[in-house]
């Protein structure tokens, strides 16, 4: 019989390409939230850093490969979700399950949180790509985007505020499964280790979620 | 007296079987896929046999009731499996084995057979290992042995209490093999119906599909039967629900001789009836008996307090208490024979001193047991059989005493076969459980599984080659002839008739009094009266179960309730069979126990003058007394002994 | 005690099939679950109705044929038991008990509570074995020593009963936890481990082939699975199929 129809198309091949992109986009999040902290420093270092993210050629590739890491994520999730409600058509009238809500929900949180991408890339990335933007002046005096301001003003605005810190929740419940699923998935499991694993998991979630849920409530906050 | 014809090859003992396998004449491997074989089970029998036959070449056809061929009873053995490698160096031997074995069956069986088992004994661990079976092994990383059942040596392979689990795992991947290459087709969820006989020789069954209701004829060159024991007669065992004697009772009724039908094996440590609506009993490994004492209150009126629920064990003071087997037999005390513990257990309820609702149990005492080893050796010993039996019995075994009684647990008796494995009926062959060949009156712990794989690993494949080699030029047997045809009528008229079938009774009723009958007469003690009685009852039950019967649904799908029926119908004729047999053998001898014949302590007493021989009923048609053939033992290598455990 | 029972009825694969709900009272707290399913047959037959059909064969958790989805969970609401060690002292007087077939688009209904789980026969016919013949005339069955841990492992994993309980529970209807099990068992002994890497592409390709979903990691399989098997089976299954799909030469 024939083995391999390509280990992508192979049930098991496409958790893997789940893990490695989940891991890969985790590994995206951390830079983003540091990189995030020079909102609390001042307008001109954060300006400043937008535009070092959006020019410098090595960052380039990486949007590249990134946006390929979240369409591969997304579309192989699509796939899995489909045929998984395939394999189960004839729903139970009663069901209990014993696994954590998060486990059960990737595709519910993932599907919120790609909504929230698409509004935040709306209202930060094209807006800086392609929206009227204010020029202020940098260290060296020249001009320079005022990103600080346009990402300042959002937070500022309860709808948006609100919206961001709901997102930020399902993405640290999405990452609590997601992180140590994935090393399950590509079978690192072990008794010593996994455990720790597990912990390292949820830490890192909280960390993402407390992390960028910080922003807007500062923001909203201190404009009070 | 006819004589039956055992075809044991000539020689000294230790050469027969490795003779006859040099003589044996084989068929030619681009023969081989011409010729058909059936196979009726998938446990260890039947799945070790489809497999090898497959893997010859032959073009193997098996039947399975269950779904999945992996769910044959087997699957239930718990303590081990026998094997005479002496890894522990404690001078165990084929001899030893052997000798074991037949004095274990009271001098029951065939010198030649039991042999040829202790032969391919060792075969078994090293082919099963070489399947991936995970016997327990030691540190050192090689196999471990425990002792069992009143030998001397450690012998018994086991994997944790699950060894028929592994082992039919086992041979259902070899048999998962054979499929996959297309040499063994699977018939799941297909009942054997009847066997079909073309000029004499077994050519095919019919078999219904449980699903559709099908009707389907199976041809083949040689049949096999390796559907395991009838142990549910007694309705209450520790069979599976669905095991049944369907399979040998047809191979019974179109000609082949049955073997011994009264030998039924009685294990004494099961989990007690806890009411009417019990449908099977749970056996407890014998084990426990190595520390747990047992005992039933002196005097009656306790017995009757505890059963009310007025007392528990614990207000029965030492003195007040009646540790009959340490009292009767002081010698092994507890840890007597399986035959004789299940007696004196019956012996004293049956007295009135039953320490249940329903006054058949005794208490299982680890008291003693936890005071000298502490509650945590007794927990690492019997840990998880204390758990089965709280989760059954609702009773915490480490603060009250276990209540247990004995239970049918096997049936030595079966399909009479010669070394073959032969039936006689030309190109019937049995195995495993359902054949009667090698554990005489009484089988040993831990080798019902080493018989199972050794007839389907390694004695089928040699004797049905054997057999199979005058039958290379008769081409495919057809299915159109006019006995498939009669055969299949038969079967229709028989099932058209349970359904339309006015009655008022279930299937379930019927099997419940058969049980009752055949359990207070053919169990445990039994004598004249009381099986002429029984016979008398079944007769009636039987005509009361063709006249009142009800089955519900239809024939042509899934209809549970008219399987139970075809077995039940069956099971009321064999357990006829059982009294006659039970009658004609005026002699107790292991399973089997007539209360005339015992010595003045109670204890078995053996008649070897007159009653050394198999008795092999034959069929003689509905509603005729069967004619018995005897098949004389001769031994040549043992001499005969009395068993005694004072 | 009296209950309430909400029973799947289907009349064959073709039925839609419907919850029907049964009274049934006197029922002692030691029967075992199954046997209360016999007293409601009894009575079903008495009546001249039809019985539930439903699949069990050796009543002492071990054969793997019972295989219901007792309110909301396969086996019922006690862990590490199947459906017939299940007592009626796990419920209350006046309790109402949703009784249903497992659910699988790769284990069809057949009649009623009765289920097609031949695809498990499927999926260990394509290398759940190893390839020895039965002659008997391997070696020495200690010719190779096998470290304890490993044999150990390849037991627990070869306790798997095959009752589906796992795919059962398992939102995606997922035989991972059935596969790996015995791809485990093998892995760990010397003398499975020739086959090991065929053996993973085999078994997982037919698992995807039958229509089993894919595993999320959510672990409810480990947590009903009657024996307890584990989901470090499911990763050593991941570790093997990953080296065997990027070994393999086709």
């Amino acid at each position: 019989m024939s083995n391999n129809a390509g280990l992508f198309s192979s049930s098991l091949g496409r958790k893997y390409l789940m893990a490695i992109t989940g891991l890969f986009l985790c590994s995206f999040l951390l830079v983003h939230l540091i990189g995030n902290v020079a909102l609390y420093t001042d307008p001109v270092k954060f300006n400043e850093y937008t535009r070092f993210m959006s020019s410098n050629p090595l960052i380039r590739v990486m949007e590249i490969i990134l946006v390929v890491g979240f369409l591969a994520h997304i579309i192989d999730a699509v796939l899995l979700t489909k045929a998984n409600k395939a394999a189960q058509p004839v729903k139970y009238a009663m069901d209990k399950k014993n696994s954590s809500w998060y486990s059960r929900n990737m595709g519910l949180t993932g599907s919120i949180i790609l909504a929230f991408l698409v509004l935040h890339l709306q209202s930060f990335w094209y807006q800086y790509k392609f929206g009227e933007v204010v020029y202020v002046l940098d260290s060296n005096g020249e001009s320079i985007k005022d990103m600080y301001t346009i990402v300042i003003t959002a937070f500022q605005q309860s709808w948006y505020a609100g919206i961001y810190v709901i997102a930020m929740v399902l993405l640290g419940s999405h990452l609590n499964h997601g992180f140590q699923s994935a090393f399950q998935s590509v079978g690192l499991r072990h008794k010593k280790y996994t455990p720790t694993i597990k912990k390292l998991g949820t830490a890192f979630s909280v960390l993402i979620t407390l992390g960028f849920i910080s922003f807007p409530i500062y923001f909203y906050f201190s404009q009070l | 007296m006819t004589k039956l014809f055992d075809n044991i090859p000539e020689g000294p003992l230790v050469d027969k079987w490795t003779k006859y396998k040099a003589d044996a004449k084989l068929v030619n491997p681009s023969n081989r896929r011409n010729i058909d074989v059936i196979v009726v089970g998938t446990g260890l029998a039947g799945a070790s046999a489809a497999a090898s036959l497959g893997e010859m070449g032959f073009n193997v056809k098996s039947f399975c009731f269950q779904d999945s061929p992996r769910r044959a009873h087997s699957i239930a053995a718990q303590g081990g499996i026998n094997a005479a490698k002496n890894y522990q160096n404690d001078g165990d031997s084929t001899y030893r084995l052997f000798y074991d074995t037949i004095k274990g069956g009271d001098y029951r069986s065939r010198e030649a057979n039991v042999y040829r088992l202790a032969e391919v004994s060792t075969n078994i661990i090293d082919q099963c290992v070489a399947q991936g079976v995970p016997f327990a092994r030691e540190y050192g990383g090689l196999l471990d042995n425990r002792s069992f059942g009143g030998v001397q040596v450690q012998r018994t392979f086991y994997a944790k209490g699950q060894t028929g689990q592994q082992l039919l795992i086992g041979a259902y991947q070899a048999l998962s093999r054979q499929i996959s290459k297309g040499s063994v087709t699977m018939h799941n969820r297909h009942e054997m119906m009847d066997i079909v006989k073309v000029d004499g020789k077994a050519r095919g069954i019919i078999a219904r599909n449980l699903i559709t209701g099908e009707i389907e004829r199976h041809s083949a060159h040689a049949v096999v039967i390796a559907s395991g024991g009838y142990g549910n007669v007694f309705f209450l065992s520790t069979n599976a629900m669905g095991s049944n004697c369907t399979a040998s009772w047809k191979s019974y009724k179109s000609g082949a001789l049955f073997g011994n039908p009264c030998y039924v094996q009685i294990h004494p440590t099961c989990i007690p009836v806890s009411g009417d609506h019990q449908s099977k009993l749970t056996l407890m490994s014998e084990s426990l008996r190595n520390d747990g004492r047992i005992w039933v209150p002196k005097k009656k009126e306790d017995a009757q307090a505890i059963a009310n629920g007025e007392k528990t064990a614990l207000d029965i003071p030492e003195e007040d208490r009646d540790y009959y087997l340490e009292r009767k037999y002081p010698a092994f005390g507890n840890l007597v024979p399986r035959d004789v513990a299940s007696r004196a257990a019956k012996e004293r309820c049956d007295a009135g001193f039953g320490v249940s609702k329903t006054g058949q149990a005794v208490f299982l005492d680890f008291s003693d047991a936890i005071k000298r080893m502490g509650k945590d050796v007794v927990a690492a010993r019997y840990g998880n059989l204390f758990q089965m039996y709280e989760k059954i019995a609702a009773e915490n075994p480490y603060e009250l005493p276990m209540k247990i009684y004995p239970a049918v647990h096997y049936t030595m008796g079966g399909v009479w076969v010669d070394y073959n494995l032969q039936t006689t009926v030309p190109g019937l062959f049995a195995a495993g459980e359902a054949n009667f060949s090698d554990h005489g009156a009484n089988r040993l712990g831990a080798s019902a599984l080493m018989q199972g794989l050794a007839d389907g690993y390694f004695v089928l494949p040699y004797t049905i080659s054997n057999y199979l080699a005058d039958d290379i030029r008769t081409e495919k047997i057809s299915t159109e002839s006019a006995e498939f045809e009669k055969a299949e009528k038969a079967v229709k008229e028989r099932l058209d008739f349970f359904i339309n079938n006015k009655g008022t009774k279930s299937v379930d009723y019927f099997h419940k009094k058969l049980g009752k009958i055949i359990w207070e007469n053919c169990g445990m003690a039994r004598n004249k009266e009381d099986l002429e009685n029984a016979i008398k009852e079944v007769k009636e039950l039987r005509e009361e179960f063709w006249k009142d019967l009800r089955v519900p649904g239809v024939q042509n799908g899934l209809n549970q309730e008219l399987e139970k029926a075809g077995r039940v119908a069956d099971f009321i004729e064999l357990g006829e069979l059982m009294c006659y047999d039970a009658l004609d053998r005026q002699e107790s001898c292991g399973g089997h126990f007539r209360e005339e014949y015992q010595t003045p302590e109670g204890e078995a007493m053996r008649n070897d003058e007159d009653y050394t021989y198999v008795a092999a009923w034959e069929y003689k048609g509905e509603n005729e007394t069967p004619e018995l053939h005897k098949e004389d033992l001769t031994y040549e290598n043992i001499e005969l002994k009395q068993r005694s455990y004072k | 005690m009296n209950l309430t029972l909400k029973v799947w009825r289907q009349n064959g694969a073709e039925d839609k099939g419907r919850i029907v709900e049964y009274k049934i009272s006197d029922i002692s707290p030691d029967m075992s679950f199954l046997e209360m399913m016999d007293v409601l047959n009894g009575q079903l037959i008495d009546k001249g109705d039809n019985p539930v059909s439903f699949d069990h064969d050796c009543r002492e958790g071990i054969c793997g044929s019972c295989s219901m989805y007792i309110n909301g969970e396969p086996h019922g609401p006690e862990n590490l038991i199947t459906t017939c060690q299940l007592h009626m002292r796990s419920f209350k007087d006046g309790d109402t008990i949703y009784i249903e077939p497992w659910r699988a688009a790769a284990f069809p209904v057949i009649k009623d509570l009765v289920v097609d789980r031949s695809a498990f026969d499927a999926i260990i016919q394509v290398g759940g074995y190893v390839s020895v013949n039965t002659s008997g005339n391997t070696q020495d069955a200690n010719a190779i020593p096998i470290p304890k841990a490993d044999a150990d492992s390849a037991f627990d994993a070869a306790t798997c009963i095959g009752c589906g309980a796992c795919v059962a529970t398992c939102k995606n209807s997922s035989a991972m936890l059935f596969t790996s099990a015995k791809i485990s068992h093998l892995a760990h002994l010397p003398q499975g481990k020739v086959e090991a890497k065929e053996r993973a592409l085999n078994m997982v390709a037919k698992m995807d082939e039958l229509g089993f979903g894919n595993c999320t990691n959510t672990g409810d399989c480990e947590v009903q699975c009657p024996k307890g098997i584990s989901l470090d089976n499911i990763a050593l299954m991941n570790r093997e199929f990953l080296g065997a799909s990027l070994k393999s030469e086709k």
